[in-house]
Parts: structure tokens; sequence; C-alpha cells
């Protein structure tokens, strides 16, 4: 399986996503911002960091790159995009997932390792993990907090498309503890805290976070 | 950088430019030299190398370049003396060394490391923010200039007391300035330090240090050589910011009125935009490896004053420039102004010519701006011109290299004396279990010994995926190559308190920990790096600190055998006549075969030996317990044996290789009671444990001798390291247990971890406000 990870200028854990994606078993191909072309890639990674330095609303600008209009396309064919910190913020700018991340509730830069519980497992991005379960996953953001208006709100929730949310502490105020989310097919998704930094306990809190890559492949087979 | 009042000169030529010609036929026009920061005599030898008088543009890189910031005037008698005492051996593993950007040192498997620190003090004062950031990316800056990509970052802040007034304005700017800056970059922070002390209420320290890791073979070094080869500015444009003293030149234009001319004078701490400076480094990075850059170096103190004569007195010919090539930010910027522009993210490359279509085509891929602003040249002079006149024609050596050396008056006062007297052995001390209980607690809780979580939460340490330990790790350990593991790990520090007692045993304490930190997490020091900062120099007192803790440092290097590879100084870090507490910051690098031996700070398991290694003596004076229970600095510093510190360091390294430690960490500020606190709560489980035989409680708790490590063994593992230990002569004691939920030290209650955490982790979230919510 080919996943494609997208590089933006400004974009900061590209290598790490790539990384994660092998580590998963699958073959990590880059993508450029300017480029019109998914090299025929079978999901997409939105990494995170700061796309055009993140001067306008985050992600703003990186939701109209000229690869996320192919990315855009591609999801309406059905296929599997995973949004991380950034990603998430530039799939919303796209509309490709509702609501929006603001500024944290304490205005600075939160970098934790923060615990998530699994919320739906049936996400082409979470198929590798069971409901209820917990994660202990990086999160480093500082415009981390999902709002959403109130029918947005009650539709994820009642469409199951809830897909992780944060436990003890809220980090960053985020409305009903929302920690990612996914599109109505659960193909897309997005999330605040980075499991591609969660791949190998040596260099992260745990490595919890390599099923979500391990999630896709198999979905991918099933589809197949 | 200070700016200067404008005090109007004779006017300069009353229209056009000052060109060389027209310096060479009005030698009788009077220039402000000393609001530039020359003196009288230094303005004599200007006008003596040159022939003539400087034209402005000229006076303008003279003062800058031969400021104290950039031509180490006042300490370069001083430093030499680092030279003097690196050996062959030392030498060994150095690529390149003091006087490059930065220093280069072989790790290994083909792998060199770059790292350095350095100061961005001032501008930290009065712009926390900017002034932080821009310092962050300067040091970057400097990395890269070495062909290295950056890998990691660390910052040591030195602030005022913790709840005066502005130190509530100073750390949370500069703290946000670190993170805003740094995480953008997509670099991990991976260790620091955060000090309080009153000493530096209105001069803050933000020391900034970052590595680089390359292959050997892509080393770049800064020169200019081969005739025809271009010389190309690239990344942000050219702007009227951090230009300080140097707008006295143009006093004419700016008439005291900000607009005048239609332009705004702007303030001299510089403006950082880290997004240009983050696809600076990827287009850096893909000019190096696709072998397009014969010399390179970045463009920050001084600007293109200092980039082009740097450049081109390393080189081997002469330098044309043309300043009407370069892209401006700001209309109607005079040429002094366009050298000594401190604009951020800037880098200047020299390149063949035939490379040059490669080149642009790289900086487009990344939307970088790169010109072509002059080329190499068979003279040796540093020609440049503007509008088609020469403003600039001196010898390059004569800007960057042959500033004024100064052998400033060295005198220890008196007043070392009577501190050296000020002994704390009859400060009240807390003597019953309870009272000893209560101090632990209180010192835990106190600004400088409290958790550092609300800083550090706030800078990104996951980024690049390689980071095997972070604050607050003994030291940050960062993998380099992933297929064998191979690493590095970087620890700064400084008790600025010891060096005040004893500037050259305080330097040795500092060098002592930093090196004891890195060997705690399993690697082996390599090499060193300081940024000396102290008050003024005109201070016969304070170059009596400087010169002592220079000749601690370097005594203590040779001794250790590992080279210093590079550095900065920074003077005049003082309020009024009031210098700062001296503050030699060390910073060790070393060498960890496999970042997967690294040991993990702290107790990570129960049922694990606490083993502390090296001896404990009644040594208080300076020590951490009589700052906070006293408010009192006196005595001596602790003893330093560095002999016995290596032996310390090499038993480390062998055990982390052997993998018999589960976890670790340093006894420094606080004493032993601190380090099992810290132990404690980084790793999660309680212990009980003895204290050492044959000592009073309190001494055994709160005493800061040098050289002692705490360890947690496996109990199959306790005889090989209490063995090895032996061998080693390193004095070894089992204290006691790891496991549970609380601390019992001794016959003092156990105090339960929740109750460590409370008191360790509220205390500056308590001061400056949460970071949750």
């Amino acid at each position: 399986m080919r996943i494609g990870v997208v590089t933006f200028p400004g974009s900061l854990d590209d290598r790490d996503a790539a990384r994660a994606v092998r580590r998963a078993g699958a073959e990590a191909v880059p993508l450029w911002h300017a480029d019109h072309d998914l090299a025929g890639v079978d999901a997409v990674v939105v990494p995170g960091g700061f796309s055009y330095g993140d001067y306008l609303r985050a992600g703003a600008i990186a939701s109209i790159a000229p690869i996320m209009r192919e990315v855009v396309d591609s999801v309406a064919r059905g296929m599997p995009v995973l949004g991380i910190c950034n990603g998430f913020q530039i799939l919303c700018e796209a509309g490709l997932l509702p609501g929006a991340l603001v500024r944290n509730a304490g205005l600075h830069f939160v970098c934790r390792d923060q615990r998530l519980r699994v919320e739906s497992a049936s996400t082409a991005w979470t198929c590798d993990l069971t409901e209820g379960e917990e994660l202990l996953v990086p999160l480093k953001s500082g415009e981390g907090r999902y709002v959403a208006d109130a029918a947005t709100l009650e539709r994820l929730a009642g469409d199951g498309r809830i897909v992780f949310r944060y436990l003890d502490q809220n980090p960053n105020g985020a409305q009903a503890d929302i920690a990612g989310i996914s599109s109505a097919d659960g193909r897309v998704v997005g999330l605040m805290p980075h499991p591609e930094h969660a791949i190998d306990p040596l260099t992260g809190p745990s490595a919890d976070g390599l099923a979500l890559f391990t999630s896709v492949l198999r979905a991918a087979a099933s589809v197949a | 950088m200070t700016s200067s009042a404008t005090t109007p000169a004779t006017p300069a030529p009353a229209t056009g430019t000052d060109t060389v010609e027209r310096a060479a036929a009005t030698p009788d026009h009077v220039q402000p030299h000393r609001e530039l920061g020359l003196k009288d005599d230094e303005y004599a030898r200007i006008r003596e190398i040159l022939g003539r008088r400087p034209t402005d543009a000229e006076l303008a890189m003279y003062a800058v370049m031969w400021s104290e910031h950039c031509s180490y005037k006042s300490s370069k008698v001083h430093l030499r003396y680092f030279g003097e005492t690196t050996t062959d051996e030392m030498r060994g593993r150095m690529l390149a060394g003091i006087g490059e950007n930065a220093g280069v040192v072989d790790i290994g498997d083909g792998w060199a490391v770059t790292f350095k620190v350095e100061s961005h003090n001032h501008p930290s004062y009065v712009e926390p923010y900017q002034g932080a950031a821009t310092g962050v990316g300067g040091i970057v800056r400097d990395i890269m200039a070495m062909g290295a990509r950056p890998i990691a970052v660390a910052d040591s802040l030195r602030v005022g007391a913790a709840d005066s007034p502005d130190t509530r304005r100073v750390l949370p700017g500069v703290v946000a300035g670190v993170g805003g800056y740094g995480n953008s970059l997509g670099l991990p922070n991976v260790g620091g330090e955060v000090v309080f002390d009153r000493s530096y209420a209105g001069n803050p320290l933000v020391n900034a240090l970052c590595v680089g890791a390359m292959r050997t073979e892509d080393l770049h070094l800064a020169f200019a050589s081969g005739t025809g080869n271009k010389i190309i500015l690239f990344g942000a444009r050219t702007g009227l910011d951090g230009i300080g003293g140097v707008s006295v030149l143009a006093s004419d234009t700016f008439s005291g009125d900000e607009t005048g001319g239609g332009r705004k004078k702007l303030p001299s701490v510089q403006v950082g935009d880290p997004f240009t400076e983050k696809v600076l480094i990827e287009c850096c990075l893909e000019l190096f490896h696709a072998g397009l850059v014969v010399g390179i170096q970045d463009l920050g103190g001084a600007g293109l004053s200092c980039a082009t004569s740097e450049l081109a007195s390393a080189g081997d010919g002469g330098m044309r420039v043309d300043l009407d090539a370069v892209p401006l930010r700001a209309s109607g910027m005079t040429p002094a102004e366009i050298l000594s522009s401190e604009s951020q993210e800037r880098m200047c490359a020299v390149v063949r010519p035939e490379d040059v279509d490669a080149f642009m085509a790289v900086c487009r891929k990344w939307d970088t701006l790169a010109t072509v602003i002059g080329e190499v040249t068979d003279g040796d002079h540093l020609v440049i011109t503007w509008r088609g006149e020469t403003v600039v024609d001196v010898p390059p050596r004569t800007v960057a290299h042959d500033g004024p050396v100064y052998q400033r008056p060295v005198l220890r006062s008196e007043s070392q004396d009577a501190l050296a007297a000020d002994v704390p052995d009859a400060l009240a001390r807390p003597s019953t279990p309870a009272e000893l209980r209560a101090e632990v607690l209180r010192m835990v809780a106190s600004p400088n010994l409290c958790s550092r979580g609300w800083v550090t939460d706030q800078y990104d340490r996951y980024v690049m995926g390689n980071t095997a330990a972070a604050q607050p790790a003994d030291a940050g350990v960062v993998r380099i190559d992933e297929e064998t593991g191979r690493g590095i790990a970087v620890a700064t520090d400084c008790n600025a308190r010891f060096v005040a007692l004893d500037p050259y045993l305080g330097a040795q304490l500092a060098l002592a920990e930093a090196g004891r930190n890195v060997a705690t997490s399993g690697a082996r020091p390599l090499a060193v790096t300081d940024c000396l900062n102290f008050g003024s120099p005109e201070d016969p007192h304070v170059m009596w600190q400087f010169e002592q803790a220079v000749h601690g440092i370097a005594d203590g290097c040779a001794l250790l055998g590992i080279p210093v590879t590079g550095g900065n100084v920074s003077f005049y870090n003082q309020t009024g006549v009031q210098p700062i507490l001296p503050t030699p910051l060390i910073g060790v690098l070393g060498v960890i075969e496999d970042v997967a031996l690294r040991v993990p700070s702290g107790f990570r398991r129960a049922g694990d030996a606490v083993v502390l290694l090296g001896d404990t003596r009644e040594e208080l004076g300076g020590s951490e317990w009589a700052a906070v229970a006293h408010g009192h600095l006196g005595g001596r510093p602790p003893a330093v044996d560095l002999a016995a510190e290596q032996r310390l360091w090499d038993l480390l390294a062998d055990a982390a290789q052997r993998r018999l430690l589960t976890g670790s960490h340093d006894l420094s500020d606080g004493g032993l009671a601190q380090a099992l606190v810290e132990a404690c709560l980084v790793g999660g489980q309680g212990a009980e444990v003895a204290l050492p035989d044959g000592l009073d409680p309190f001494v055994a708790l709160f005493a800061e001798s040098a050289g002692r490590v705490l360890v947690a063994v496996a109990p199959d593992d306790l005889a090989a390291v209490l063995e090895l230990a032996a061998a080693a002569g390193v004095p070894a004691a089992r204290l006691g247990t790891t496991g549970g939920d609380a601390l019992a030290m001794g016959d003092l209650a156990p105090l339960a971890l929740s109750e460590l955490r409370e008191a360790s982790e509220g205390t500056l979230p308590a001061l400056f406000g949460s970071t949750v919510h």
C-alpha cells in the first residue's frame, strides 16, 4: 500500500508521519504542496506543522493549495485521509470535516503526553483499535481547541463521528473534550494529538499511535 | 546593542552619497564616531588603516565589527588561554573549532556534530518575545552555516526574582518567544534551565543552544575563494530593523522625526519570522546536498558588514559587492543602513558561476528570494558600490579580525574576601525530623527547585521523532542515525552562586555538572561550548571574575581531555553599576553509541536498589538551602575533584552500556533531598531510603557536594554495579529501594508523591498563570 504524506512549506512532522507509515508496513510517498498530482497513492496523511507559517488562520492557506484540491477530489471517491494537528486544521478549513480549531483556552502552546479514549473504532484510521481503549499520545499545539455549533456537535455525537476524546484534564478547552472527529463515511479523520510521535517507546510516550497507521492498511485490504 | 541618542555632529555633506572619492577629498569632515561606540583612538586607527577618513558606510562597518559583541576586544587576550591549553589529543576529534561559526566534532560512523550556545540577553530585556525568538533564530543559522541540519535546541534562561513584577513581564515573553520561534522551526527543545536571581532583574540572560548533525564530508566553512565565484544573498529582504546606533549616520534624514522622509525608524530589537527561517533551513540543506555551495555565512549581528568582511577575509582574494542588488524592505535606505541592518533569516553563499542557475532553481522551489550581489575578485580589498559609486574600499581583515585588543585592568576586589569569610555555618538549621520534612517541602516548592513544567510544556520536544530524552531528564538525548541508533546527549549548566564565591572553581563546577548530566544519561562527554555572561569589562573585578572563569574552564577541560569547541562572550550584563552574578554557562555534548542504551531519568521501576555514587561533605556555601532559608550567599563553594568526576562519568557510561542501570539522576541544587524528590516524581515511583552514614541528617539532605549521582539498579545487577564502582574508585552506598507512592527518607515521616507533586508543580503556574485553561 502507498500512503502519501503532504509537505507544505512550514510542515514539520512530515518526516515523522512518513516514518510511522513505513513502520506500519506501507510505502510513504512524499507529496509536494504545489503539485496537482497524488502520484496514485491509496491514502493521504496531512501532517502537523505551521503550513505557510499559519500567519493567517491556521490551515487556511494550505486548504486551498494545489495538492489539497486533489485531496478533496479523491475524498469524494472514498480515499482515506488522516489530518494530524495542522493537518486537522487544514481538513476543517477545506470543508472535509466540520467545525474549527481555535486558540487554546489557556492561550499558551501546550506540549504534553495526553491520554485519549477511542470513541469510534469504525473509521478507516481506527479499525485496529477498540472502542473505549485508552491511548497515550503527545499533544503539541497552540490552536487545538475544537469548536462547532450545537447542531454540529449533536450530529457528530449522534452519528458516532467523535473518534477521540481527551481524558483527565481537557488540555485546550475543546468542546465535549473532542480530540478527533471523522467524516460521515469514516474515511476522513482529523485529530489534534500526534499518533506519529507515539510509534516507539524510545522516542515517544508509548507505541499506541501506530494502530492508526496499521488501521488504514486493514481498511484498504477489506475494501479490496 | 544600544541605541545612541541622536546628537547632530557636523552635518554630512549636504547631498549625495559619502563615497570613497568624497572621503579622500574631505579629510576634515567631522564624523559621529563616538555615537557609534568607537573611541577616539579606534577612529584614528581606522583613518590610519585607510590612509583617509572612512566613508559613512565604512565607519558603520568598522563601528559594528569593532564592537565588543563582534570583536571580543576585551576578552580576546583571555580567550587565547583556551588555545594554549588544548592538547593535540583534544584537537583530535575536532573538525572545526573556535573561530568558525560553530565547533564541529567527529562522533563516529561518519557523523559529525556541531553545537554552540549564544546569548541574546539585552534584546530580551527590551522586548522579551522577539529578543528570545531571534536568539533562537540566530543560533540555528550559525549551525546551518556549518553545513549541518539543526536537530535540537535548548535554552538557558536567567531572570530576576520570581515574585518581582518585571519578571512577570520578562519570563512569559521570553518563554513564548523561544517556543513561538523554535516550535515553528520543527526543532525539538530538549533541555535548558530557568534560574531566578535578583541580580538578573534588569538584565535577564537568554542563552540559546543549537545542535546540528551532518556527514563528515558535508562540512561547510565560511570562506570566499575562487575568483569569479558569485556572492548570493538569500532569505528575507533587508530592512531597517536592528540597525541601532548606526542610525545616527542618517540623522540628516531622520531629523528626529520618525516619519521624516516617509520612513519610520524601527526599534533596534529585530523581529523574527520563523516560517522564513524554516523554509531557509530546508532550502540550505537541499543546496548543500546538491553540492552547490562553496562557502556560506549566516547574517546575524552586524548583518552584511559581518558576512561580507568575514567571508572575504577567510578567502584567498578580494570581493566586490553591489548594494543596489540587495533586495530591500524599506525605501531610501543608505549604504550604511543596508550594511548594518540585522534583518533576520538571511544567509550569504559563495557559488561557482556555473552553479548559479541550479542554486536559483532550488531557491525558487522553496520560494526563497535569492540575489547575486557580488563576486570574488583577484584583488585584496572588499569593494562595495552603490549607485555606481564606491562607498567601501577596505582590506577585509582589518574589519573582521584586526579590531582593537584591550588588556583591561584585572583586580580581585577586597569584597571577595568578605564574601568568602561570610560562611554559612552559623545559619539556623532545621534539626528534628518534623523540621527537616517541612524544609524539604519548602525547598521543593521554591522557585529555583520547583517543576519547570510550566516553561517546558510550551516547547515541542517530540518533533523529528528522534528525542530519546528531554527535560526534565538530566540531559537531552537525540538519535542521529536511525539505523545504528547512534546519538548525542547535551546538557547546559551553571550555578552562578558558586561562580560568585570563587570564579575559577565555580566555572569548573559548572563544567563538572554539565558533564555529569551527560554521563548520567549514559553518554560519554566529548566536547564543550560556553556562553560567558559577565558584567562590564571596564570593571576590574568583573575582569578578574572573567579571567578566573576562563582559566577554570580551560584547565578543567585540559584535565578532562575534552575540548572547548566554541562559544560566546556577553559583557555589560549589569543594571547601573551592579553586575549580574558571573554566569559562565557551560554546554557539554556527549556521544552514545545507541540511544536505546540511554538511562532514563529518575526511578522507573519498583523494587530496584537506590545507590548513591560519590561522597557527601558538609558543603553549604552558595547552596540553594542557604538562599531559600536565609537569603544567604557566602563562604566557599563545594570542592571540585575533576579526576574523581571523570571516574564517575566513565563508570556511568560503562554501566549504561552494560544495561545495569534502570534509572539515574544527578545531584546538584538542593542536594540529596531534592534529587530523591525529582527522581521519584519524574519516574513515578516512590522510594524508601536511609540517609548516608556518619552525617548529620541536615547535611546529608541539603549539602551540595559535587560528583554525586543517584542510580537505580535491578536487584540482580546490584553486585555488578557495586563491583564496577569499587574498581573505578567511586564511592557507592546503597541507600534503599524504589517503590510505593511515597518517599521515606531516614527518620522523616514519609512524603506522599501527591504531596510532593503538588508542592513542585504549583509554584510557577501560581506566579505566571496556568497553561491549561
